[in-house]
């Protein structure tokens, strides 16, 4: 193409280049935002009302109660620590052989269809759902709320790990199995070197997350700090509310302070 | 040092001695910690309940099989508006998220000294309190119903995508930004044709991904009145009607699958 | 045409860059500025066009002295200057097309660049100078997807896209092959003829210099210590400014000098960039 017509206009070329396609979606688009703010029948006489009473609840950060009821937050404060602890080792413990057996390379067809099954379902359960169920098994308080952090705790846990041993150099392993290595030898010394400083930070950010969803099971009644924060909102309690949100936010800073450190002195 | 000499041999450990202790200190402090914790935790633990469960477990599945599949009518208008929470919820996050992740990135940021803080605290904040607290909180603030749905998707998708999005910023390729700069661009002509096209794919792709999360975290925001398909869960929960309860439940997992699938699918296409 | 006196720059970390570099240039001369890593060489051009900011000394070009421009006056003169980058320094996410265009960034209002609606004097010359590189097959390829040979000459249509006065080259053959590289500096020597432009090329390969340069500076240590006909640099002047040893040979200390300079230079970069 030589400059016998110089082209003199141009336009950016489009990201879909198809124009039946693009302009389609647009369409879409623009007709699915219209569906749906339509639907959204919001009561504003109500939403202004509230918004007229939003500084009893936004006032409450700025005056938290911690004294009140400190009984009641240092309970719950107690109670998602040592759930947080407890979930996060058993969950990575429970983790590990249920992540070795979803990675194809190193096992088993019906053993990684199995761990991959089990992975799946803890991924796809919202936490709170699964906290339903364990607190309908198993009653209320901490231990439901334990036993849903661990299962949740395996979905994370197993599905990156077995990522990880899956994307591994293959001629580390190979080097290892060529000397005779039985399986176990090529997992401890071809693959664990490999996977493990990062796995110890992923479990460090697993317990950032088990904080934080400490903080809400309790709504169901898996016990922790949710469940005095939830009766706090439920008396108009604000003061104390505030005081609990302050107070996630200073452990979750904390704890990710924390982490960071010790994952770089791992590592 | 890892080799050491003993009677004329060298003598070869992973690690020395010093290492190896503190290692072995560290796992030691970590099995107490655990013990603890769980002393502490079950101290007012029934252990009764806990050893009725297979009983109680078995008479639940007997109550949730087999599923009450006409309650699914009633399902398909919740469904909508859990979606829609989720959309319009992610839509309203990245539009209040962008600005924030700007001034948050060491690169980007008009003043390091006094917005950038700012900036990295409303990501944290954010970040640190479930959607479902938000939730709680803005029920008391505007009224249960959707629109407090969607506020509390977008409180919590800005700390999500504010972070990611400040990571990449931050992560641009400078030579790119200064070539654009050296022809007189201004400042928002160095954003639009230097670190934009730059972040664009990873803005893309965040965006989306948050959107699947949204998406499984929207259908239980009705348990505390945010509207959706929650709404519905709460009402069977409270009714003990665990038939229903199954329905919602399969719904729920299709709609999980489904949204994970497409954020896949979509984020394959843009990478 | 160009005029540096004394130009000094101390980085934050307390390194001296530079330490009084004067000199002039005319019209239509190519000067190549030579140098072992870690002289000065990138830090002396990005002072002119102030990507860097120099801490002493005066830059005055067309009777405007650079040093005390800042905001909107300094856009004006830095869109007279065209650049040219060793890594090519390409957007790589756009296309051929809007590498070119975004020379004219300091000219255009800012919604005729958003909306891509250029002047069509300008669309008019960027078709010309894509002919002119002979890229006009490539208008609407990504960036990402050309060759090294191939950048370069986007970049190099870029720079005149901005109908420079002065063209500012930083080592723009680093990261070619020989054959890609002499190309490239035949045609940065033929549209710097073509249109009378005074060009600062640094380059770090002393032959390349020698045989498309009009004349010679050398730098060590921030100091000029050569400024003269490619034909008056011997090899007894080529040990001054490289050092008493073999200066054909590469020195461990230089590398790790270079990647100290480099990282000075990206922190400046980033800082600016607001």
């Amino acid at each position: 193409m030589t400059s016998a017509a110089t082209p003199t206009r141009w336009t950016r070329p489009p990201l879909i280049r198809n124009a039946w396609l693009r302009w389609g979606l647009y369409l879409g688009l623009l007709i699915y935002l219209i569906a749906a703010a339509s639907t959204l029948d919001v009561n504003w006489q109500r939403v202004l009302d509230g918004l007229g009473n939003s500084w009893r609840v936004i006032g409450g950060f700025f005056t938290p109660d911690f004294t009140t009821r400190s009984r009641d937050i240092w309970q719950g404060m107690v109670e998602s620590l040592t759930m947080t602890v407890t979930s996060t080792v058993a969950g990575c413990l429970v983790s590990i052989p249920i992540g070795l057996g979803a990675a194809r390379n190193i096992a088993p067809l019906p053993v990684y269809a199995v761990c991959r099954s089990i992975i799946a379902i803890s991924r796809a359960f919202q936490e709170i759902i699964v906290a339903i169920l364990f607190v309908a098994m198993f009653g209320f308080g901490p231990f439901a709320g334990f036993l849903t952090l661990s299962f949740a705790t395996i979905g994370f846990m197993a599905k990156l790990l077995a990522e990880d041993i899956e994307d591994i150099d293959e001629a580390q392993a190979e080097a290892i199995r060529a000397t005779g290595a039985s399986w176990w030898q090529v997992i401890n010394y071809g693959i664990q070197p490999q996977v493990m400083p990062r796995l110890i930070g992923l479990s460090l950010y697993r317990l950032d997350i088990n904080f934080r969803e400490s903080a809400v099971i309790g709504i169901v009644g898996a016990g922790g700090i949710g469940a005095t924060l939830n009766t706090a909102m439920q008396r108009y309690d604000y003061d104390t509310a505030g005081a609990i949100l302050i107070m996630i936010i200073a452990v979750v800073l904390a704890a990710e302070y924390i982490s960071s450190h010790l994952r770089k002195w791992v590592q | 040092m890892p080799v050491t000499r003993l009677d004329h041999r060298n003598l070869w450990q992973r690690r020395t001695p010093l290492t190896q202790w503190a290692i072995w200190l560290g796992w030691l402090a970590l099995a107490v910690l655990f013990v603890f914790s769980w002393q502490v935790m079950n101290k007012n633990t029934i252990w009764l309940f806990v050893e009725d469960a297979p009983r109680q477990a078995a008479d639940l599945l007997s109550r949730a099989w087999p599923p009450r599949w006409s309650y699914l009518d009633k399902l398909w208008g919740p469904l909508w508006d859990t979606i829609n929470i989720a959309t319009l919820g992610t839509v309203l996050g990245i539009v209040l998220a962008t600005p924030i992740a700007f001034l948050a990135a060491r690169n980007t940021t008009p003043s390091a000294a006094l917005l950038r803080p700012v900036a990295l605290l409303i990501i944290v904040s954010s970040r640190s309190i479930n959607s479902l607290i938000w939730a709680l909180l803005l029920v008391a603030i505007i009224g249960p119903g959707l629109l407090a749905g969607i506020i509390a998707i977008a409180l919590r998708s800005i700390g999500f995508i504010g972070k990611l999005l400040y990571e990449a910023i931050e992560e641009i390729d400078g030579t790119q930004v200064e070539a654009v700069r050296s022809t007189g661009a201004s400042s928002w002509q160095v954003m639009d044709y230097a670190v934009w096209p730059q972040i664009a794919p990873a803005f893309a792709g965040i965006s989306v991904f948050r959107w699947d999360i949204n998406i499984r975290e929207s259908t239980i925001l009705g348990l505390v009145g945010a509207g959706g398909i929650g709404l519905q869960l709460q009402s069977s929960l409270s009714r003990l009607a665990w038939a229903e309860v199954t329905v919602i439940f399969i719904v729920i997992l299709a709609t999980v699958v489904l949204s994970e699938w497409v954020s896949a699918r979509v984020r394959a296409a843009i990478i | 045409m160009l005029r540096v006196s004394s130009l000094s720059k101390r980085y934050k970390t307390g390194d001296e860059a530079l330490r009084g570099v004067s000199f002039d240039l005319p019209a239509g001369q190519v000067v190549a500025l030579i140098g072992p890593s870690g002289s000065g060489k990138s830090t002396l051009i990005r002072c002119i066009n102030r990507l860097v900011k120099p801490t002493g000394g005066s830059i005055e070009f067309n009777g405007t002295d650079l040093t005390r421009l800042g905001g909107r006056g300094l856009r004006r003169a830095r869109r007279h200057m065209g650049m040219i980058f060793q890594e090519y320094a390409l957007v790589e996410r756009l296309t051929v097309m809007e590498n070119v265009l975004s020379g004219r960034l300091g000219y255009v209002p800012f919604w005729r660049s958003f909306l891509r609606r250029f002047p069509r004097a300008d669309l008019d010359k960027a078709f010309a100078l894509l002919e002119r590189v002979g890229l006009s097959d490539q208008v609407d390829k990504r960036a990402s997807a050309l060759s090294g040979g191939q950048r370069q000459r986007v970049g190099i249509a870029r720079a005149l896209e901005q109908d420079p006065e002065l063209l500012l080259v930083d080592e723009p053959t680093a990261s070619l092959d020989p054959k890609t590289a002499r190309q490239i500096m035949r045609l940065i020597r033929e549209v710097c003829r073509e249109r009378g432009l005074p060009a600062i090329v640094t380059l770090h390969d002393v032959p390349l210099a020698k045989t498309f340069a009009d004349r010679i500076i050398g730098l060590r240590a921030g100091e000029i210590v050569f400024d003269g006909e490619p034909g008056a640099l011997d090899t007894a002047m080529l040990s001054e400014i490289y050092g008493e040893e073999d200066w054909t040979q590469i020195h461990a200390d230089d590398e790790a000098e270079a990647a100290h300079d480099d990282a000075q230079l990206r922190e400046e970069r980033m800082a600016g960039l607001t």
